[in-house]
């Protein structure tokens, strides 16, 4: 695009997110504050997952953007095509060939690789922010590793309900040290940031921190012993692909309680397809939902 | 006595502006022992309490608190991550208000557990367990154990807030108060009931108090402050019944007169 | 199927931002704005979007309220977002107020001062009735009385007020410390003055007059007095690194806010009144305000009182005066959220489903 460089944002502002990027790599799930710039995409719609790929993008990648697991939802579309526009690189929807995913809401079904890098968009990089509005005693309670209050959290969860009530941006506990926000990817997607070869970055723009999960990095859903950590997903195959393991869409056909259950990962369900698995192809009724 | 102290202090010194709030006071105290340190508002008490736990530093002086290994660690040269997890394990500290240490929107389990699951444990069932046996121990009953501190009494919180605090069975814990702002019925119980707790589980107390009634009931020692000094120190029986020092004499004597 | 639907897709976007377009027009029988009508008859507009924006340029800024189709925020989030890929050449030296061109300087706290009361182009005593004649495009209005300038100087009252050492002092800058930059460095806490005042003046004007409204109902109150309000031109002036002395780039309006606040002292220290500061691209007088009560409420801790009230709350002023961080944020619950949804869906049915059955259970054995 004319007047702008490379991937929108200037050379030493990128040099500035890659320094921020490497401490925060070398310290796995600690929240690197950054000089985050305004972009023109508004704030809370991934202006810190966008930095971090303008920062690490080059000629030769090719990048996916998903949001709640789709290429073709708006403000994936969007992304993609402003670094279409910006810096002119290959984009593609398939998981397999990317070399940069930039990511809101979902990890992808297939398994990542060491060539990959996965970019999340975050809300709200501060896991204890629910806990303690204060970032700068939050701050302290990193530095302490003062966690207990967490799990306190979960202890009253599971006291009310029985079980934890946390379905996403489960807090993670990275490396055996510091107390990490996943985004919010719903809890089923947690398991898959443990020992992932991929490196994955984190981005928050409006609350301007950065960080990071280098690749086989141990990564752990705060639990207890008595009361393990379980992902929940829709007990539904896909209507379309038949899979009865990857998170699913709930698409409500009709105003008499009818829905139809989907892959969200849109590129997996498309992949199974071709492949030649089916589903049903028909919504189901109320009752068979609950 | 020939046993080590678990902690002393020497020489402590405070102003704050031109006002002394601590003038070379020493102190000791021994694994078990409660210590009431009497006097006005605005005698030094409260500030000793502070400076003694931590909490705030000295001009000079120095404090030596010796650790169950029996090494002996300089408060106030302790890294702050040493020193908080000093706070949340083997030292406890009660709160004249106990809202300042509880918190109000967790269940009384949740607020009794929390020490532990700070301390690593990560087992819901035993946290919870321990939870209602000190329920029962500081004589709440343990069906409560599900509810909000905002439905208990003023004497329930205290009481809670102490069950809170000795879960992790320290050694040492401060007092500031503890039964200020309570009626006197609920505080003839409360009393009481941190008498036999210290006595039992063997815990060495530094109690903060104005009122010599309370240190008579709780403590072996006393230690008396006037402006920022300790005037008399002695056995809590010797120095209410035999007093030395005007001041104290004075303390004594409006305590009967009330 | 009903499935593509929910989903956006290309063409959703293209054909957005085309009837968006069409939208921002209207009716194309209506002659179309231009950037100088806006500048001229829109000035307050402008300046607010330039404030806010925190770049000074009146014709971009013009240019954005136009494309925003006058949504003020969402024109100061352009003139942000263009303001990025800017190059820094240099930074400017402080800006000399006392030396400003006034246009209006008022003061509350005399009846007259040297350089006197100047009212300027206020609304300030104007009955707030519609005036039917601006419905009718007249005339250019009669040119207003002019008169020449009596007292050329005008001291700032902050300065009349420093001579007798009524009110605390300007401070002193530290050469060691270069004052912070906000689009460059996060904010960090205690965050210094120097930082706080920048979020200030980049802060949404609503908010700032809510807060500093707040402080006069008495969350954090300080008593205030309008020692002063200035608007007018300042020279802007930077010393290129070549040439080693300073030269002037330019003009720009500015509004200035001081506020004399309750005397502070000890028995050491005579009293003396404390200030809270306002300063503000264009011509912006509430916002000035706003912020100079706000600047006063936050600097509890240098006299000793006790932060219990909102706008004290350095944190929470800081982090929420952005408005350009809030509407995003605000605003981003539009975008998809199924995923997440989906995952709360789940857990409530589970909820929902042992809370039945426990019901169930209890009702069989009450049987």
């Amino acid at each position: 695009m004319n007047g702008y460089n490379f991937a929108y944002l200037d050379e030493q502002t990128k040099r500035m997110i890659r320094r921020a990027l490497l401490k925060a790599v070398a310290i796995p799930g600690h929240q690197v504050p950054f000089g985050s710039r305004e972009m023109p995409l508004p704030y809370g719609w991934g202006t810190g997952g966008i930095q971090v790929t303008a920062s690490v993008l080059g000629a030769a990648d090719t990048l996916k953007v998903i949001d709640q697991g789709a290429d073709d939802t708006t403000n994936a579309v969007s992304i993609r095509r402003f670094f279409a526009r910006t810096a002119g690189v290959a984009t593609t929807t398939d998981t397999n060939e990317a070399t940069i995913i930039q990511t809101r809401h979902r990890i992808p079904e297939k398994a990542l690789r060491e060539d990959q890098i996965i970019v999340y968009q975050v809300p709200q990089p501060e896991p204890l922010s629910k806990l303690e509005p204060s970032r700068a005693e939050t701050r302290r309670m990193h530095a302490l590793a003062e966690y207990g209050s967490m799990h306190v959290r979960l202890y009253e969860d599971i006291t009310r309900f029985g079980h934890v009530a946390i379905s996403y941006d489960y807090p993670v506990m990275v490396n055996h040290r510091y107390l990490m926000a996943p985004s919010p990817i719903p809890a089923f997607d947690n398991p898959k940031m443990h020992m992932m070869p991929a490196l994955q970055l984190f981005g928050a723009g409006r609350e301007k921190r950065i960080y990071a999960i280098p690749p086989y990095t141990d990564v752990r859903s705060l639990d207890f012993d008595d009361h393990p950590f379980r992902t929940t997903r829709a007990p539904q195959c896909c209507a379309l692909c038949g899979a009865d393991d990857s998170y699913l869409d709930e698409v409500v056909t009709d105003d008499q309680g009818g829905r139809m259950f989907v892959c969200s990962d849109t590129d997996h369900c498309e992949t199974r397809q071709a492949e030649g698995h089916t589903g049903t192809g028909e919504p189901i009724a109320r009752e068979a939902a609950e | 006595m020939t046993e080590e102290t678990l902690l002393s202090a020497r020489g402590l010194s405070l102003h704050f502006g031109k006002v002394p709030a601590l003038v070379n006071v020493d102190a000791d105290l021994w694994p078990g022992e409660v210590l009431a340190v009497v006097g006005e508002s605005g005698s030094g008490k409260t500030t000793l309490l502070n400076v003694l736990s931590g909490r705030i530093r000295a001009d000079s002086g120095v404090t030596w608190y010796r650790d169950p290994q029996s090494r002996l660690h300089d408060v106030h040269a302790m890294p702050a991550p040493a020193l908080r997890a000093l706070h949340r394990s083997d030292w406890g500290f009660v709160h004249q208000n106990p809202r300042d240490n509880l918190r109000m929107s967790v269940s009384a389990g949740g607020n009794v557990g929390e020490r532990l699951m700070a301390a690593g444990n990560r087992h819901y069932g035993n946290i919870r367990e321990a939870a209602i046996d000190w329920l029962a121990q500081v004589e709440i009953d343990p069906a409560r154990v599900d509810d909000m501190p905002r439905t208990f009494s003023g004497g329930m919180l205290q009481r809670l807030q102490i069950a809170r605090t000795l879960v992790t069975h320290p050694r040492l814990v401060f007092m500031d108060e503890p039964t200020g702002g309570l009626d006197v019925s609920v505080q003839a119980r409360l009393l009481d009931l941190i008498r036999s707790l210290v006595a039992r589980l063997n815990i060495a107390v530094v109690l903060v108090t104005h009122d010599l009634a309370v240190a008579r009931l709780l403590a072996h020692r006393i230690m008396v402050m006037q402006r920022g000094e300790v005037v008399e120190t002695g056995l809590t029986d010797q120095v209410l019944d035999d007093p030395q020092h005007a001041y104290t004499q004075l303390l004594v004597s409006s305590v009967l007169q009330a | 199927m009903a499935y593509v639907a929910v989903k956006g897709g290309e063409r959703a976007i293209d054909n957005a931002h085309a009837w968006l377009a069409e939208d921002r027009r209207g009716d194309p029988a209506v002659p179309e704005l231009s950037l100088a009508q806006i500048q001229e008859q829109l000035g307050r507009s402008v300046d607010r979007v330039m404030a806010e924006g925190s770049l000074y340029d009146p014709h971009l800024a013009a240019l954005a309220v136009k494309q925003a189709q006058g949504d003020i925020i969402e024109a100061a989030f352009l003139l942000r977002a263009y303001r990025t890929t800017l190059p820094r050449f240099g930074y400017a030296t402080p800006a000399d107020t006392a030396a400003m061109q006034i246009r209006r300087r008022i003061s509350a706290v005399y009846k007259d001062l040297p350089g006197g009361q100047v009212l300027g182009p206020t609304y300030d005593y104007t009955h707030r009735l519609l005036d039917f004649m601006l419905a009718a495009e007249g005339k250019p209005p009669a040119p207003a009385p002019l008169a020449e300038a009596t007292e050329p100087t005008m001291p700032r009252v902050s300065d009349i007020l420093r001579g007798e050492d009524l009110i605390e002092g300007d401070g002193e800058p530290n050469p060691a410390q270069e004052p912070g930059d906000l689009t460059r460095e996060p904010l960090a806490f205690p965050a210094s003055r120097d930082v706080r005042l920048q979020a200030l003046a980049r802060g949404d004007e609503g908010f700032l007059l809510a807060m500093g409204y707040s402080t006069q109902r008495g969350y954090g109150g300080n008593h205030p007095f309008v020692g002063e309000i200035r608007v007018g031109e300042v020279s802007v002036e930077i010393v290129p690194p070549e040439l080693g002395f300073a030269i002037d780039i330019g003009d720009v309006t500015l509004t200035e806010c001081q506020m004399v606040n309750q005397f502070k002292g000890s028995k050491t220290k005579p009293p003396q009144f404390t200030r809270g500061y306002g300063l503000v691209f264009g011509h912006a007088e509430r916002k000035a305000m706003g912020m100079a009560l706000v600047d006063r409420a936050m600097r509890h801790d240098e006299f000793a009182e006790e932060p219990n009230a909102p706008a004290q709350n350095v944190e929470f002023v800081l982090y929420h005066s952005d408005n350009i961080e809030g509407t995003g944020f605000v605003e981003h619950l539009k975008l998809p959220h199924y995923v997440d949804f989906q995952s709360e869906l789940e857990t409530i049915r589970r909820m929902r489903r042992e809370a039945e059955a426990n019901s169930a259970a209890m009702k069989e054995a009450a049987e």
